[in-house]
């Protein structure tokens, strides 16, 4: 084989036979496959836009979102839903933020190694937990006693689902803050508390944000987490957290299982309302992000 | 010197170096270029016990040593820094120079397993005293690093208000005036009067470390520790950072740790010439009056390094 080698003419080594052509062959097949399949990693958001936006698009109307639906029979809107959707989400966004904020401040700023490692390694896990799982748990604490299903129990849940979300983000943003800058404000004599607050946690803001803002989305778009807790109400509920409330993933699961037209119509048109708040959102406090990084 | 308390009592008052300021008449605008001085007095006078009393800030090591868990990064300090004066800390790199450095507000202390033996004392205080708050005694020793750090989030003026603001004690009246102080202090007004609001980090390299000066005179220290202070910056930025050192040394206390011998003999009264030991613990091997080192040092040692034998 040596012997073989040496004897081959330099241009045979370098062109070289049918060894170099089929790892072409592979090399391109490859390469277009893992194309495709980035292709299928984006094409889905297209997708799910263009269906959603070609049926909901004619039902999504003003009165969609204004008027309840009829009591009796077939018509009116989703004022229920959208009413409760705006509830809810901030209700939850009040519990979990203050909890995600302050959990990654205690993570970054102040928790051992060790117990940092853990509490991240649970709230990364919690991230992962069925969403339908959240809800159960939350019913049999928050609905079961009462026997009444409500609306505070679905904050809450929607809250368990954002905390681990706002705490991450919150804490990378807090990881991304110079140490430099807790030094300067410490060897200024500013007491610790003071330094986070108004040095880190300041300037951290902007992706404490972000991560808020993402989180808020999320949960906007939950449906399991209510559907044992706030249940879903054909009423307009204002303000009433101890009864049930409907939300807009709620009312487009309900209306969308009825058998008749006009109810699925509905539901096309939450649908589609649901998407374009949680995507404007997405795509603002994205867009905000990339254009800090650019800038 | 009270060290337990931030509230000073009058007579701890009197004669501090921005109060100095205040008590004469302040015409707005300072000359061109020059900031708004106290009468000069020199940095060891030694004139009465009211002089005394107004030249504090005099730091006393002895037996210091300091540790990172079971290394022992600095050993046996003992070193006397004269108040009113620049003391300058030389030696090759890893020599514990800066470590040592912030034992004196005790800013090693943020780094996890970080512990000290031996005591510093300030005006006589033991700042290693269970009852001495670090942080107050960071208001009072104030420190200023190798790289600029103005906070990113907050204008010019907030920067130098920042130290006074989180620090819960302005009164807002007072604010403008302690802003404009400092700057003129830090050699900083002239060049930022106009645009107060603009980001800190707006401002060039040099003009970020004056800034960053002008936020740690703002809370009105009476030592001033500064990590290589510009290390960072260009040779024109680095001569007015010099050059500023000498006129902050009237009323204050700077200890400065710098790698570089010539800043070393321009800007300094004493020198420090620490060194690393086979141990790889950084001890002192002498300090006298800079023209004392640089020209005459008693250890061989000495003579190596400033003669550019070794580091």
């Amino acid at each position: 084989m040596a012997v073989a080698l040496a004897q081959s003419s330099m241009a045979a080594r370098l062109t070289g036979a049918r060894v170099g052509r089929r790892r072409t062959a592979v090399d391109r097949s490859m390469r277009t496959i893992a194309m495709a399949a980035a292709f299928l990693c984006a094409a889905p958001l297209v997708a799910v836009l263009f269906f959603v936006a070609a049926k909901g698009l004619s039902a999504l109307s003003l009165d969609l979102i204004t008027k309840p639906p009829k009591a009796l029979g077939i018509g009116g809107g989703a004022a229920n839903a959208v009413v409760g959707t705006l509830q809810m989400v901030p209700l939850a966004a009040l519990i979990a933020v203050p909890v995600g904020v302050l959990g990654a401040v205690y993570v970054g700023e102040f928790a051992g190694r060790r117990s940092a490692r853990i509490i991240r390694f649970c709230a990364d896990v919690l991230v992962g937990v069925p969403s339908i799982l959240i809800g159960i748990f939350v019913f049999t604490f928050l609905v079961l006693p009462f026997k009444q299903f409500n609306a505070f129990a679905g904050a809450v849940a929607l809250a368990v689902i954002m905390i681990p979300v706002v705490m991450r983000t919150t804490e990378e943003s807090l990881h991304l803050v110079p140490n430099a800058l807790r030094e300067a404000s410490l060897a200024l004599g500013v007491p610790v508390w003071r330094t986070v607050l108004s040095v880190v946690l300041r300037t951290g803001m902007p992706g404490i944000l972000t991560g808020a803002m993402l989180a808020f989305a999320r949960a906007m778009g939950e449906t399991a987490p209510l559907l044992f807790t706030a249940l879903g109400s054909r009423v307009v509920n204002v303000g009433d957290f101890g009864r049930p409330m409907d939300a807009l993933p709620l009312f487009i699961y309900v209306n969308a299982r009825q058998p008749v037209d006009a109810l699925n119509e509905q539901a096309w048109g939450a649908a589609f309302l649901l998407l374009l708040v949680v995507l404007v959102i997405n795509v603002a406090v994205r867009a905000r992000s990339w254009g800090r990084r650019i800038g | 010197m009270n060290l337990e308390t931030a509230v000073r009592s009058p007579e701890e008052t009197v004669g501090r170096p921005l109060e100095r300021d205040q008590a004469q008449p302040h015409d707005g605008v300072p000359p061109a270029g020059r900031p708004v001085m106290a009468p000069s007095t020199p940095p060891t006078s030694s004139a009465g016990p009211a002089a005394a009393a107004e030249a504090g800030g005099e730091i006393t090591i002895e037996g210091l040593s300091v540790y990172y868990g079971g290394f022992r990064a600095v050993r046996e300090v003992a070193l006397t820094i004269p108040p009113r004066a620049v003391t300058a800390i030389i030696g090759p790199s890893g020599c514990g120079k800066s470590t040592f450095l912030r034992t004196m507000n005790r800013m090693h202390e943020l780094t996890p397993g970080a512990r000290v033996e031996g005591s510093v004392r300030l005006d006589g205080i033991d700042i290693y005293r269970p009852d001495v708050d670090p942080v107050q005694l960071r208001r009072v020793v104030g420190m200023v690093f190798q790289r600029p750090n103005p906070f990113p989030t907050m204008s010019i003026y907030d920067n130098v208000a920042a130290g006074l603001r989180l620090t819960g004690r302005h009164k807002r009246s007072e604010l403008d005036g302690i802003v404009e102080r400092s700057l003129v202090r830090a050699a900083l007004w002239d060049e930022v009067k106009d645009k107060l609001k603009q980001p800190g980090t707006s401002l060039s390299g040099g003009q970020q470390q004056r800034l960053c000066i002008a936020r740690a005179l703002s809370v009105d220290p009476e030592v001033i520790l500064m990590d290589e202070p510009a290390s960072a910056l260009d040779p024109i930025a680095t001569l007015r950072v010099e050059e500023l050192i000498a006129e902050l040394r009237r009323n204050y206390t700077i200890v400065i740790v710098t790698h570089n011998m010539q800043q070393a003999s321009r800007v300094s009264d004493r020198t420090a010439f620490f060194t690393m030991g086979e141990d790889r613990a950084g001890y002192l091997v002498e300090a006298d009056d800079t023209v004392k080192i640089f020209t005459n040092p008693r250890e061989q040692l000495t003579e190596d390094y400033i003669s550019g034998r070794f580091g």
